[in-house]
């Protein structure tokens, strides 16, 4: 097991905007993912929580502060290699999928993989992998409409992992699913921790905050509290 | 169990007759736990064989005054700072002690913090409890009985936050 964090924001701030009218998002926030370990965050509207994950991502750039993902700071990278570093180490789960509604379930996973220059052959056996990893090999030759909602999430998580990616950022995955739904895609996410991925996960439902080994609280863009798993304890 | 921790929550805004402790008491609670005079007179007799509070002399119509000793605030802000535990919480506890910190004046956020990050380790350790349950679908039914109650509270948590900020926005405006 490695030491070196995964991700790394050190004292990171965002300010939007200049002079009175400036809207400070994020404040001197300090967080370390390991390898493996599922972060959940959570937080009232407005607390900063998709601010931090975009930040974490490189789809964002702090006011001050670095963010360091795989031991590379983001600040060093030129505008080609930050968007090389996201496609090769970090996926994506938003609440709304941008799932490309004419490419099949195994072309929209495959599509992130081809747009790093991974020959098509290769790329669809990596997507069949995959798809398969997460209980969908009957359904990639699928097209989006023709599949369940969870079905649809479990693509757009396929996609955030393919190409061994170690970090996924997931912006509320369980969406609008209903809850036994929504424990499935967290199950998902949690085997792939288990295996080695790390996760920050945004959400504003405690249940599924649960799943994480430590949950972040933010207020008015500052951690103001964490719980780390306890010790095990004996019962 | 929590009766003489909201009596010192009461008295630590100044001294209190008995009966006005019972009507300040169900006030404090709606009522959701009413109160016998008996046992308030009970429970300050033993508040203050442990030194917790001070009686004053009788008046000529034969009431007490009590008053809160040092002793008496230090237990309120242990009972203000320590999460309740799931399991032992006969008349919610968590519902009595933010309805005492809010009459008592008391800064509620911290306490309203301390419990979201309790239950929320309450929350991960059933979580862990139901991923490693083989068992069956009845004691899986059981963690997410208990799973939704945790959550409950947290959702009532941030409920109690907003609401709060909300009326002390309200009376920073009527100032």
């Amino acid at each position: 097991m490695s030491f070196d964090p995964v991700l790394r924001l050190a004292d990171v701030s965002r300010v939007h905007g200049e002079g009175p009218q400036a809207v400070r998002a994020l404040r001197g926030v300090s967080l370390d993912a390991a390898a493996g370990e599922l972060i959940a965050v959570m937080g009232p509207s407005g607390s900063g929580k998709s601010t931090l994950l975009n930040l974490a991502g490189g789809l964002d750039t702090p006011t001050s502060g670095t963010v360091v993902v795989e031991g590379t700071p983001l600040s060093n990278l030129s505008a080609g290699e930050l968007a090389g570093l996201r496609r090769r180490h970090v996926g994506y789960v938003f609440q709304d999928l941008n799932l490309i509604p004419s490419l099949t379930a195994a072309e929209n996973v495959m599509l992130p993989r081809e747009l790093d220059g991974v020959r098509a052959r290769r790329a669809r056996q990596e997507a069949a992998e995959v798809l398969a990893d997460v209980g969908l090999a009957d359904v990639a030759d699928r097209f989006p409409d023709e599949i369940s909602g969870g079905q649809r999430q479990r693509v757009a998580i396929a996609r955030a992992l393919v190409g061994e990616r170690r970090l996924i950022l997931a912006d509320e995955p369980t969406g609008a699913l209903d809850t036994p739904t929504g424990d499935d895609i967290l199950q998902l996410l949690r085997a792939r921790c288990d295996a080695g991925t790390t996760v920050l996960l945004v959400t504003h439902e405690p249940r599924y905050a649960a799943w994480a080994d430590r949950v972040v609280f933010l207020r008015d863009g500052e951690i103001t509290d964490s719980t780390s798993a306890p010790m095990e304890s004996a019962r | 169990m929590a009766i003489r921790q909201g009596l010192l929550a009461l008295l630590s805004r100044g001294s209190r007759y008995g009966y006005q402790l019972r009507t300040e008491f169900e006030a404090s609670t709606g009522a959701t736990w009413p109160l016998n005079i008996g046992q308030v007179y009970t429970t300050l007799s033993r508040m203050e064989r442990d030194g917790l509070v001070s009686p004053g002399e009788q008046d000529d119509q034969g009431r007490v005054v009590y008053t809160i000793t040092e002793a008496g605030r230090a237990e309120m802000e242990r009972w203000f700072s320590t999460p309740v535990v799931q399991a032992d919480r006969p008349r919610d506890e968590l519902v009595i002690k933010l309805a005492m910190a809010v009459t008592a004046g008391a800064d509620v956020r911290p306490v309203i913090q301390a419990q979201r990050v309790a239950t929320m380790r309450t929350l991960q350790e059933l979580t862990r409890a139901k991923r490693a349950n083989v068992e069956g679908p009845a004691q899986r039914l059981v963690l997410d009985s208990m799973i939704f109650q945790a959550e409950a509270e947290q959702r009532w948590l941030d409920h109690c936050e907003a609401v709060l900020a909300a009326s002390s926005q309200t009376q920073e405006r009527q100032r």
